[in-house]
């Protein structure tokens, strides 16, 4: 029995000790393998699981109130916080949402930029994924190799945007900069370097081999009706044989103009998540040498022309008298936009990362809603974790790819 | 005299408006003949009570009390498989009401609709767990945040904050930094309420930072003694901004020249 006082306060009605066969354990909030402050709370029989609760909330960091109590740009940065292994995706789907909402067309350049670094920061967060599922499993040497990688990875971003994790590298309208000077032949020998390791390293090291199967293939088994009921999103969806990709179904940015595949695995199992995340670091790289060449074909212009929300570009604020007072004018007060409401899915690395924008006109949000795929995925932990065993909990968090600053935002 | 604060709307508001701004509003479509959309309105009948298509997005509002009802139509009828969000807005301050939205996707035509009730705040909603499992999570976090309570939920309870916490954090009358009960939440959890006196308001915080404090923050522009106490004045700092963060636009490699 427990023995409640201030320092240790009577926790949740959980009797941890109990005269049957069933003991109740306690995973968490500072676990390793958690990836982050999840708390689960399974019950278990012998080494099965019989219940499982998933307590989150650890990270709450209240993004949607700060969202009502900021302005359009100024919340921008925010979004790294959410998902930071891959923040670009989170400042896009926020900026994407915006743009719809004031029906701002984005110039080509932005463009081609934008999907540049959507695709880059996919493989970032692929590559922490791989690192860290492997870790969890217990491949020590994998999450060496692709933490490399991963690294260059980051310092392309870093050259472009000056960050290594918040990037912040989108604004709503376009993009900050261009794209520095070497930076295109960089990343052309980043895809050749990932490319070879890929197969040299990470499929050499894992596909076949005998422990990393035994451990994945049969564990954390979801079926289509439980994924779409769940409301899982992106790999997780794809994993269990559904062909949904938002890219590809209601695309976005480039996306209708490049050609790209969307892998699928009707396992339904840990080891087919782990083949898509593969699959697709490879149609990122697809993707982004076709981009290459696209952005040679286009026009210097950078941020979207519509000065009644975005600002002119510095050179013209600098020269201008009427460009630096509307500059002023959206720096202090900020933009307005139209009475009205938005929601915009876009596939993030997680899955469906969408913004629901409510505006009532204000140049803050009246109620921004973040639908982050790691929430849902986490909800889903306490059906698929019924019946597995204690050792196989570590493989199917680490297979859902949580990131808890999307979970608890 | 005082300024004259609204208290059922205390979040952010525009400091400056000008008198003739006309807000722009967002348009707002009518459902085509034969489309997708058409079908589904038809199918839905006298549950929907006003349709309209925004951005490619067909948005319905229907009956609160028919929610179930309608959720479980549009899944078995209209192939709307998932629910991909649910949450509420607060229109307390205006209405007197919250306003629910379920935003579903089709996976099959990839198409999305947005179902929308609007409830008082003394009534409660019918959970739609059994229709779409997703909606256990995203109720729960509704409940937790505006406080509206799910029938037949199979757990209700709070998801992201914490089990004994007291208000809920989305309504417009909640403040952003807290309330009352939130500021001293540690302290009466640890020490006990008793204890707020003894601790004092200064000390609640630990990411509190004391402008006059020399043991944990360095000062910069010139030095003193670690732990030095400096609240009777403090010495002119002669240095604006440190050197490095000052640029010098002249040399740097993007000169606007260039670009013209």
């Amino acid at each position: 029995m427990q023995q409640p006082n201030k320092l240790t306060p009577f926790f949740e009605n959980i009797n941890f000790e109990r005269d049957d066969n069933t003991m109740v354990i306690n995973f968490g909030p500072q676990h390793p393998s958690a990836h982050g402050q999840l708390r689960l709370v399974l019950e278990l029989e012998g080494e099965k699981v019989v219940k499982a609760y998933p307590d989150i909330g650890y990270l709450h960091r209240g993004v949607e109130k700060m969202a009502e109590n900021m302005m359009y740009n100024e919340f921008l940065p925010t979004t790294d916080r959410l998902d930071y292994i891959a923040s670009t995706a989170n400042n896009y789907a926020y900026a994407l949402a915006v743009e719809k909402l004031l029906g701002v067309e984005v110039p080509r350049r932005a463009q081609v930029i934008r999907t540049m670094l959507l695709e880059l920061n996919r493989i970032i967060s692929h590559l922490f994924f791989i690192a860290t599922h492997a870790l969890d499993v217990g491949a020590m040497s994998v999450f060496l190799y692709a933490f490399r990688e991963r690294e260059y990875a980051m310092d392309l971003m870093e050259e472009y945007c000056g960050a290594r994790l918040t990037h912040s590298s989108i604004r709503i309208g376009g993009v900050p900069l261009d794209l520095p000077k070497d930076w295109i032949s960089n990343l052309i020998s980043f895809c050749d370097k990932v490319e070879y390791e890929l197969e040299h390293t990470y499929n050499a090291l894992l596909q076949e081999n005998r422990i990393w199967k035994m451990r994945l293939e049969d564990v954390g088994v979801l079926s289509a009706e439980d994924a779409i009921s769940w409301g899982c999103s992106g790999i997780m969806l794809r994993g269990s044989g559904v062909k949904y990709d938002i890219r590809k179904e209601e695309p976005y940015e480039l996306y209708s103009e490049l050609d790209f595949d969307i892998p699928v695995s009707d396992r339904g199992d840990s080891y087919g998540r782990y083949r898509l995340y593969m699959a697709e670091i490879e149609q990122s790289i697809k993707i982004i040498r076709q981009l290459i060449p696209m952005y040679k074909d286009t026009k210097p212009q950078l941020m979207a022309h519509a000065p009644e929300y975005i600002s002119a570009p510095k050179e013209q604020i600098m020269t201008q008298n009427y460009s630096l007072m509307q500059h002023f004018v959206l720096v202090t007060q900020g933009m307005r936009p139209p009475v009205g409401e938005v929601y915009v899915p876009t596939e993030s690395p997680k899955g469906e990362l969408g913004f629901f924008i409510r505006s009532e006109g204000e140049p803050y949000a009246y109620r921004v809603k973040v639908r982050a795929p790691s929430f849902y995925h986490t909800g889903l932990l306490q059906e698929i974790l019924v019946g597995t065993y204690i050792a196989d909990v570590v493989t199917i968090i680490g297979s859902t790819n949580i990131v808890f600053g999307e979970v608890d935002r | 005299m005082r300024q004259y604060r609204p208290k059922d709307n205390v979040q952010k508001k525009a400091y400056h408006t000008d008198r003739f701004y006309q807000v722009p509003t967002q348009p707002r479509f009518e459902v085509q003949e034969g489309s997708h959309f058409d079908d589904v309105v038809k199918a839905l009948g006298d549950l929907c009570k006003e349709a309209y298509v925004s951005l490619n997005q067909l948005v319905v509002y229907i009956d609160a009390t028919t929610n179930k009802e309608t959720l479980t139509l549009l899944r078995d009828e209209c192939a709307y498989a998932q629910c991909s969000e649910l949450s509420a807005i607060d229109y307390l301050a205006q209405d007197g009401e919250f306003e629910i939205f379920y935003q579903l996707l089709n996976l099959s035509n990839a198409s999305r609709m947005r179902v929308k009730c609007r409830i008082k705040p003394e009534q409660a909603i019918e959970s739609v767990v059994d229709v779409y499992k997703s909606a256990n999570f995203a109720e729960r976090e509704m409940y937790d945040m505006f406080g509206i309570y799910v029938n037949n939920h199979p757990y209700l309870k709070r998801i992201l904050m914490p089990e004994d916490w007291q208000g809920h954090p989305l309504l417009k009358t909640y403040p952003l930094q807290g309330d009352e009960f939130a500021s001293w939440y540690e302290v009466d959890k640890i020490f006990g309420k008793e204890y707020r006196d003894i601790i004092g308001p200064e000390n609640r915080d630990p990411a509190r930072i004391d402008r006059y404090d020399t043991k944990r923050f360095s000062r910069v522009g010139y030095e003193v003694p670690f732990g030095a106490d400096i609240s009777e004045g403090e010495k002119p700092n002669p240095i604006e901004y440190s050197e490095t963060v000052l640029v010098d636009y002249n040399k740097s490699s993007k000169q606007l020249d260039e670009k013209r």
